[in-house]
């Protein structure tokens, strides 16, 4: 027999064993939104290869072409991609889960199941893609004979993946709860994520600035050493473990504040959303 | 025994006003940092120190009026809104259908849509596989499982949203006025699924305003008034208190159009007995000026779910009475009112200078249960018997 309390909200704790209970929930959020994305496009889930490609040839096109900026030594579009791929769970993931509190506040106010699960799997949402965006990746490998080495592929690539997903786990619950509050960030995200692709190294080398301050930021940002890391299986360039240790170090701080600040909300999101 | 569900002194309270009210905006979190909130909110009990006990195996009704917080205390037990203060000991499952089809995606097919919405009640997948084909069987959709949602009809959609929550299998399963949507046959149905439920020595908690409804499945009730808890105990007389009491209610006046007051509108007595006769009193009152065109007046009888029983037309007594600035009276009789009992609404249909309204429950008639002809066979429950008695005199030969 089962025996619990419902009761005013004031103990944090993470839930870790109510999420366990409703896991599968997380399947069905994300499977709904994955079918739901591609189901009356003409080309299906072929999108989720396409879009990298496309973002890579025109971004090969401007920042290469164009503008001539150096990319470690590899050919761009290598660069680019690699770039790339992190970027998109990330930018993705994080549009997906500060809205989805929103977009499904009908079930909210209407059944209950831990709230933790709906941005969660906004961003599992965004990993499907990069499943598949993987495959275009291997592809484009092939056909510049990138030589790689299999133990940095297998030790790197996953480790740089996980960074990017407990960052985008952290910032992204943090903002579908302040979404809930304040549907300023509805206006806020997009332009956020804007300038994140640009103060990000997705289109140039993080090593291309001098400056300390910026340096610093370089260093302390998640996705920035994500980057690098995903990028020096190719570029040969070492790997600034430093930056990667502050990276991890942040990305876990933000996880914790985000997930505190959506368990201290959630109980009132049928109030207000 | 335990209860199993002990709701111990629930108070929630609303935060009134145009700030709190809702989602905030940034700016004013921004201008006002340190500005205290709660000092210039005025605040609302939805529900005030509400205690019960509910025991396993009962079936218990919630009443009240609009605003009394039924759906607060349903949303506070199904963990959708925390009390503010006060706490609920559950012992065992609970699944609650304030709505059916919560998380219905127009895009998905039947299928997908059973195992959406199933997991979101709080089924397992392999539940969901167990009960598929009695679910798709309970909603008749079976030619149609592979079809995108948005090609269902209202009545298709309703029946599968209702199929899968028939399927739960809690131990606590709360129900708010599912009942109030879909056709009369639908209805029945799924009456006739929740009497099941309720038999099969769950508990169920149900909110509705359908007195019958709650008559035949809940043996308690509570009465909520204004969020307190006003009165619980055995449902027959909790009813009969609640209708008393609503009876009170006085007719004042209602506008029928711009130069046509009514005045008056009684049904007397406003409870009989099925066979007895029902008087009414209605009193217009003509404003000087043009005078109106009263083309159509009828009285309309529907049921609690708002199905039509018969119509009494008046045109033949208005139309030439009419007359400016005078107070026409009109009584009348039905005689041998033979209505299945039950709740009845009493409504009014007209056409004043070209303008048609309908205007329902203007007042309610309560029918109860005549004796049986037959002392040793007991009457079939009111839900399968329609809503009229004929008169009859069988003989057998």
């Amino acid at each position: 027999m089962i025996e619990y309390e419902i009761k005013p909200q004031n103990k944090f704790s993470l839930g870790l064993k109510e999420l366990w209970k409703y896991r599968e929930l997380f399947y069905f959020f994300t499977w709904r939104d994955v079918k739901v994305k591609y189901k009356q496009a003409a080309l299906g889930i072929l999108w989720a290869i396409l879009q990298p490609l496309i973002m890579m040839l025109m971004f090969t096109l401007i920042f290469s072409k164009a503008l001539n900026v150096a990319s470690d030594g590899i050919p761009y579009p290598v660069f680019a991609i690699s770039g790339l791929l992190i970027w998109n769970i990330f930018s993705n993931g994080l549009a997906n889960s500060a809205g989805s509190m929103i977009t499904n506040a009908s079930i909210i106010k209407k059944i209950y199941f831990p709230r933790l699960i709906i941005p969660m799997s906004a961003i599992l949402t965004a990993l499907v893609d990069f499943v598949f965006a993987l495959i275009i990746y291997a592809v484009i490998l092939i056909y510049y004979h990138q030589s790689v080495s299999i133990v940095k592929l297998f030790l790197y690539l996953p480790l740089s993946i996980l960074i990017t997903i407990i960052t985008t786990f952290g910032l992204g619950t943090f903002l579908s709860a302040l979404n809930v509050k304040y549907r300023d960030f509805q206006y806020i995200i997009p332009f956020m994520i804007q300038f994140l692709l640009f103060a990000n190294p997705v289109l140039y080398s993080s090593r291309a600035f001098t400056n300390p301050v910026i340096n610093g930021f370089m260093k302390a940002n998640p996705i920035a050493s994500a980057i690098q890391l995903c990028r020096s299986i190719f570029t040969g360039v070492a790997v600034d473990w430093q930056a990667v240790m502050f990276g991890s170090i942040v990305a876990t701080l933000l996880l914790f504040s985000g997930i505190y600040t959506f368990r201290k909300t959630e109980a009132y999101f049928a109030d207000l959303a | 025994m335990k209860p199993i569900l002990e709701i111990q002194h629930i108070s929630k309270q609303f935060k009134l006003g145009a700030k709190q009210q809702g989602y905030l905006a940034l700016r004013d979190a921004i201008a006002n940092p340190f500005k205290k909130k709660t000092l210039s909110a005025k605040t609302f009990l939805a529900l005030n120190d509400v205690s019960f006990d509910i025991y396993p195996g009962q079936s218990i009704g919630i009443i009240g009026k609009n605003g009394a917080g039924k759906s607060t205390l349903l949303k506070i037990l199904s963990k959708i809104t925390p009390p503010t203060s006060g706490k609920i000991i559950c012992r065992g499952r609970i699944a609650s259908l304030l709505e059916v089809g919560t998380g219905f995606h127009p895009e998905l097919s039947g299928r997908e849509n059973i195992y959406m919405n199933g997991s979101i009640l709080g089924m397992r997948k392999s539940e969901i596989d167990n009960h598929f084909d009695a679910i798709v069987n309970f909603s008749n959709i079976v030619n149609f499982l592979d079809t995108p949602l948005k090609r269902y009809s209202s009545g298709m959609q309703l029946r599968l949203a209702f199929a899968v929550a028939a399927h739960l299998e809690p131990e606590i399963l709360i129900i708010d006025e599912v009942l109030a949507v879909g056709d009369a046959e639908f209805q029945k149905k799924c009456l006739g699924k929740m009497n099941e439920i309720s038999k099969s020595g769950r508990t169920v908690i149900f909110v509705s305003h359908d007195m019958n409804a709650i008559e035949q499945l809940c043996s308690k009730a509570v009465i909520l008034k204004q969020g307190t808890l006003a009165e619980q105990g055995e449902t027959h007389e909790l009813i009969s208190h609640y209708l008393n009491e609503n009876k009170n209610f006085h007719f004042n006046q209602l506008a029928l159009s711009e130069n046509v007051d009514m005045v008056e509108f009684n049904f007397q007595p406003s409870e009989i007995i099925s066979g007895e006769d029902i008087s009414f009193t209605i009193c217009l009152e003509i404003k000087p000026g043009e005078l109106p065109s009263i083309t159509d007046f009828c009285l309309l009888i529907y049921t609690a779910k708002g199905i039509r029983i018969t119509i009494i037309d008046l045109r033949p007594f208005i139309k030439n009475f009419v007359r400016e600035g005078k107070r026409l009276v009109l009584k009348g009789k039905v005689e041998n009112l033979n209505l299945v009992e039950g709740e009845y609404s009493i409504g009014l249909f007209y056409i004043i200078n070209e303008i048609r309204k309908e205007t329902l429950d203007i007042t309610q008639i309560r029918v109860k249960p005549t004796e049986s002809l037959h002392q040793n066979i007991k009457p079939y429950l009111s839900q399968y018997r329609g809503h009229l008695e004929l008169m009859n005199n069988i003989k057998i030969n």
